[in-house]
């Protein structure tokens, strides 16, 4: 059983955003408009944080994509009243859109603030409709939802594998941000599998996990700008 | 004790202080109804606008995803506590000076547990999938122990309101309040017969003892929606009992603000004295030096320990978004109530109405300083966005005060709002008419 991690070499990452590009136009998520977004109402699955580490303009900015943590310790899950968040047996977080209430408690339970809320009924153009993908349901008002780590492209990966009659192998599977990604700074894979990519980037000396200390076991792990001795 | 139940023979007339304002309603009561049902009809029409457009209407965000729904649950599920916790307390110690104020306690209790939770109904993205908490409740969310611990709360309430209710209910079938079979209905042939009265003296003893552990866990749990998670400022131990803490205070000061409003409207000058609103007045004081005691040792706990991600917090509420609301909460709740209440000159009705007029305005703001700035402080650097409550929550918000007081303006309207049989259980005569009242001591 694979234990379904990701690797994010801050070193690599320019900030381009292409990633939340691609995972929105993966995900059907939806426009909200740009009075919605300085509301704070956008949903961005993969969102860019942006950081500057000084006041000055020169300063150095430092960028960081967050998609959701997975979490092996998920706080959403534990106080979901109604099961409509779970961690399946990959280490997967999902969502069941059909049972949730909108109530907003794992929302605010989330130390990442990685989860979203449908505030309006989500809309598209017509000559965007056409170009919805078929894979991702699309999703109501007045739901939470955020990154899936790309389920879908999981099990089409594992329905090719069987066809092609071979276990799943490393690189089978790549999340729609980690295929996007120019420099490729975004890796996917097993991390129960010693000799996975992500397994042997998990190890480096470069590699942090957001608030870790917490004790939420984030499935998400970040290679620290830097040090290119190593 | 017994001797002038059994002197009383003849039916209190309707035209009893006590009964009056149950057999005869004025203009004034119909112009009030008639004032709280348009807000209530407004608040539904904001309602259904959000429901049908979504939470879009709220100023809600990210990731501010709570705002005035959860404060006002939190509020009003408070001012509950109050009463059946405080007659509770009253009734097991004996306190003689109780027995006026009971009942206006145990209304309060049972409407404001009404109004309340249903602001979590309304936070609801897809409030038509809320049955979902019966069907696939999962026990190991806080949110299911409120749904719990609430329901089992308003029924006790509910029971506890109706036990000492039954007698003053057999009184008004036999004054011949009408409508008469309502009443006949409700008073479950009571007889006032030496067993009827051991029986329901016995229930109405468990009933007070058992329904004080259901109390104290409501607000528990309540606070517990919070401080389970370990969001900046909400993951703290002191959250219990510092919001049952909270939950007296403020109900303490809605009994007092209801029984002032009672008293001129009804004209029950002889029943509710100046003594009552003295003596709650003393216990108001004594909840708002723990309320003081208990926010103190919770915001220095959190500077001196002084971790970042709860300084945001911190400094968000004493310097900085939140100081005007933060400042705010502690001059309502204590530094304008405090000398009101411990100066004796000031404990008067007046003194006691104001100071509890700004403790319910205090502990509001202290809600919203819980709710809010723990959720626009989150970990993860985001963009600053503020909240700012839309005309729909201010509108539901005012339609669930307007709700609260539209059902105690119709309880006080149905049934006796202070209970006649322990009155008279007192040894204080009420006699049967309106002028013998002058007799009550």
């Amino acid at each position: 059983m694979a234990r379904w991690g990701m690797v994010i070499d801050l070193d690599r990452c320019t900030g381009c955003q292409a990633c939340v590009v691609a995972c929105r136009q993966e995900n059907n998520i939806p426009e909200v408009g740009p009075e919605q977004a300085a509301m704070g109402r956008g949903i961005y699955w993969m969102q860019l944080i942006e950081e500057k580490e000084a006041a000055h303009e020169d300063a150095h900015i430092a960028y960081l994509p967050r998609p959701c943590m997975h979490c092996d310790n998920p706080l959403c899950v534990k106080v979901c009243p109604v099961g409509a968040t779970y961690k399946n047996s990959e280490g997967l977080v999902g969502q069941v859109y059909a049972r949730c209430i909108g109530c907003r408690y794992c929302t605010t339970a989330c130390p990442y603030t990685a989860r979203y809320f449908n505030w309006y009924k989500p809309e598209w153009k017509p000559e965007e409709k056409k170009y919805l993908s078929p894979d991702v349901s699309l999703r109501p008002k007045g739901v939470v939802e955020k990154c899936s780590f790309c389920v879908h492209r999981i099990r089409k990966a594992r329905r090719k594998a069987k066809d092609e009659n071979r276990e799943l192998v490393d690189g089978d599977v790549v999340p729609a941000c980690g295929e996007t990604c120019p420099s490729k700074a975004i890796f996917f894979g097993d991390l129960d599998d010693p000799n996975s990519e992500v397994s042997k980037l998990a190890k480096s000396r470069r590699a942090f996990r957001l608030e870790d200390h917490l004790g939420t076991g984030p499935k998400v792990i970040y290679l620290r700008e830097g040090e290119w001795s190593e | 004790m017994s001797d002038s139940i059994a002197a009383v023979t003849t039916p209190m007339r309707q035209d009893h202080p006590l009964i009056k304002p149950v057999a005869v309603s004025g203009r004034g009561f119909y112009i009030a109804t008639l004032a709280l049902l348009i807000v209530m009809s407004w608040a539904f029409f904001a309602w259904f606008t959000q429901f049908m457009n979504g939470l879009g209407e709220t100023g809600l965000n990210r990731p501010v995803y709570w705002g005035i729904y959860i404060t006002n649950f939190v509020f009003f599920v408070g001012i509950s506590h109050a009463g059946t916790l405080i007659s509770a307390i009253l009734r097991v110690t004996g306190a003689e000076w109780r027995r006026p104020i009971t009942r206006a306690a145990e209304a309060i209790t049972v409407f404001a547990l009404m109004v309340g939770p249903i602001n979590v109904f309304f936070d609801l993205g897809s409030p038509h999938r809320v049955l979902n908490i019966v069907f696939h409740g999962q026990l190991n969310s806080p949110l299911i122990w409120d749904v719990i611990c609430i329901s089992i709360y308003l029924m006790s309430s509910l029971l506890y309101l109706y036990l000492p209710l039954i007698p003053d209910i057999a009184e008004l079938r036999n004054a011949g309040v009408k409508p008469l079979w309502f009443y006949r209905l409700l008073a479950i042939g009571w007889q006032e017969t030496e067993k009827q009265k051991r029986l329901l003296k016995k229930m109405i003893g468990f009933m007070a003892i058992a329904i004080i552990p259901v109390a104290v866990s409501v607000h528990t749990v309540v606070s517990w929606v919070f401080a389970m998670t370990i969001q900046p400022m909400w993951h703290s131990t002191i959250f219990g009992p510092y919001f049952v803490v909270g939950a007296i205070f403020s109900g303490i000061a809605a009994i007092i603000i209801a029984m002032a409003i009672l008293r001129k409207v009804y004209k029950l000058d002889r029943y509710l004295k100046p003594l009552h609103f003295k003596n709650l007045g003393i216990l108001l004081m004594v909840m708002a030096c723990l309320w003081l005691y208990f926010t103190f040792a919770e915001y220095l706990t959190t500077f001196y320990g002084g971790e970042p991600s709860h300084m945001a917090v911190f400094y968000a509420k004493i310097a900085g978004e939140f100081a005007p609301m933060f400042w705010a909460m502690v001059a309502f709740c204590f530094i304008i109530p405090f000398p009101i209440l411990a100066i004796p000159k000031f404990r008067t009705i007046t003194g006691t109405v104001i100071a509890s007029i700004s403790v319910n305005i205090g502990m509001w703001l202290e809600r919203y300083t819980i709710v809010v700035p723990s959720l626009s402080n989150p970990r993860l650097p985001i963009s600053e966005i503020n909240y700012t409550p839309s005309w729909v929550e201010w509108s539901i918000t005012a339609g669930c005060f307007a709700g609260l007081t539209l059902f105690y303006v119709l309880f006080s309207k149905i049934f006796p709002i202070i209970s006649i049989w322990e009155l008279k259980e007192g040894g204080i005569d009420v006699g049967s008419g309106p002028e013998i009242t002058g007799a009550a001591s």
